[in-house]
This record gives structure tokens, sequence and C-alpha cells, in this order.
């Protein structure tokens, strides 16, 4: 607090914008006396992950109606796609399921509830628990836990390894454009590796056809 | 500009960029690079927040036996590889983390 937002304001910032990246940012922003459109234009910018994410998620989300898709959207956090689309190509091996729209909900409600409660305790108690406790590493470790298991094909591992190599030379870059730019460097890297060699999908595929 | 205005416009461009492509891909077949190119973005999106978390903890490059929360890391990934347990996991690396910190000086 002390930022230049009031606690009421600081409580609706967590449930109106709901992006952990771009909060932090914002509120800095704020407190220097930013004007508004850049603020505005920053959080675009920080936020631009997210397309990736709704670009990946959209094939699992296609047969709902609207309402689901206006709700779900919201609650698309890093988190909560994390976990949902690693819960989704473990299942698609498995065949579809009608009713997978209600685990990115209940993921996505649940990063919410965190979140708001979070945000709550940070205005009231302020830094009261240590630094020295590392809470926030819990966070890096949720993303080892999904990552690691996925890491299956060549593809998949040349397109983790060089997006983690260049995040950590583009993470200078401002506004998390580093992160971006390593994710597509990533795909990118990823496309070629199963272009040079047909993936274990295409060969069964082949197989399955003959 | 009314700090209000300001987070519902923020709040706003974020909702617009998580909505853009659910909607927008709709009625669109994907070509299937695209598709492919899909199918690694979990990979790529993960570690590229994994590897700067551990390999610059204080934002520089710290490569060292003394950056716990590189060896941290390294032991729960050797987990995760093992188990695929995402709570023992997290259990394991927190815990390593803690131990590091108490043993090796910084």
């Amino acid at each position: 607090m002390g930022a230049g937002l009031t606690v009421g304001s600081a409580m609706a910032m967590s449930s109106i914008v709901f992006a952990g990246s771009a909060q932090f940012i914002g509120v800095e922003l704020i407190r220097t006396g930013v004007p508004g459109i850049v603020i505005v234009f920053t959080t675009f910018i920080v936020n631009l992950r997210h397309m990736l994410y709704s670009a990946s998620i959209a094939p699992h989300l296609e047969r709902l109606n609207m309402r689901w898709k206006w709700l779900l959207a919201y609650l698309l956090t890093d988190e909560a796609y994390a976990v949902t689309i690693i819960r989704y190509n473990h299942e698609a091996a498995a065949g579809e399921s009608a009713t997978k729209h209600w685990y990115l909900l209940g993921a996505g409600l649940a990063m919410w509830c965190t979140w708001q409660v979070s945000t709550a305790v940070g205005i009231f108690l302020g830094a009261q628990v240590p630094s020295s406790w590392s809470l926030d590493f819990a966070v890096a470790l949720t993303f080892i836990a999904l990552a690691v298991p996925i890491l299956r094909d060549r593809p998949g591992v040349a397109a983790a390894l060089s997006a983690g190599v260049i995040a950590v030379l583009a993470a200078n870059l401002p506004y998390k454009l580093g992160l971006i730019a390593a994710a597509i460097v990533g795909i990118a890297i990823g496309l070629a590796f199963e272009a040079r060699q047909p993936s274990d999908a295409n060969d069964s595929q082949q197989a399955g056809k003959q | 500009m009314n700090v209000w205005l300001l987070l519902i416009c923020m709040g706003l461009v974020t909702y617009a960029v998580r909505l853009s492509l659910i909607v927008l891909t709709e009625h669109v077949v994907m070509p299937p690079i695209i598709q492919r190119a899909l199918c690694l973005v979990p990979p790529a999106v993960l570690t590229a927040i994994i590897f700067p978390e551990l390999l610059m903890p204080g934002g520089t490059i710290y490569l060292s036996f003394e950056n716990v929360r590189l060896l941290a890391g390294v032991l729960a990934a050797v987990v995760a590889w093992y188990t695929r347990n995402v709570l023992l996991t997290i259990g394991v690396g927190m815990v390593a983390l803690w131990v590091l910190q108490a043993v090796i000086p910084h």
C-alpha cells in the first residue's frame, strides 16, 4: 500500500484486472504518476502472452456456448492455463470428455479465490511473512512439476530448452517481452525439429493407414 | 486519469487479450502447422518462466553451487521426472530450499 491506491481500489484491481504481473507493474506506474494511456498500453504488452494461451486452449473450448467462453476467458491466468492444458493434452490420448470445461472453471476459480485472499492479506498484513521463508519459490516448483512430465519427444524438449535459454538471455527486456520472445523462438525451434525428423505421432498415423 | 477508469481499462485490455483467440478461431480451421505450434506452447512457456527463476534469482545470472534455488529446482525436476507427482515435487523442492538456505552461507 501507499502506492497511490486506496484499500478499495487495490482490492478491486485484483478482481477487475486479475493478472499478477500486470498488477505489480501497474501499481508501480500509478505510484510514479505515469499517464493512464501508457499504463493501459503497458498492461496490453505485459499480457500479450495470454494470446498464446487463448489460441492454445481455443480448440478445447470450441463446442461451448458464448457464456462459457466469456467466463473461462476471464479466468485464463498463467497458472490456470498451465494446469488445464496439461490435463487436456493428457486426456486427449484417452478420448474427449464432454465435461472438461469444468476443469478449467475449477482451476480458474481456485486461482481467483487464492488471488483475492492473497491481495487482502497483502493489504492488511503487508510484509509480515518473512521473505526468508521463500514462499514465492512454490510457484516455480509448481511449474517444474507441470513441465517435466510433458517433455516426452525431441521437438518438445528442443522447444523447452531453447525457450528457457532465450528467457534467461532476454530476461532484462521490459514488460515481460523476454517471455514472449522465448516462447516464440522455442516454438520455432521445436517445429524445426519436427520437420527434420517426423514425430512418433506421424509415424503411428502412417502405420495406421497402411 | 481517474484511478477507477484506469483499472477498468486495464481489466478490459487484459480480458480482450485472453478472449481474443478463443472467439476468433471459432469458425476457422487452423492449418496443421499452427496446431503443431500450439502443442509446443506449454513446454516453451513453462521453461521460459522456470529458467530465469532458477538461474537468475537475484536478477542476474548466478551459476554456482551456492545458488540454492538452482540446486533445489534441479532436485525437484528429478523428483518430477521419476514420480510425476505435483505435490511431492513442490514439497521436496521447498524442504530442499530451506535446508540448503540453512546449510549454505549466502
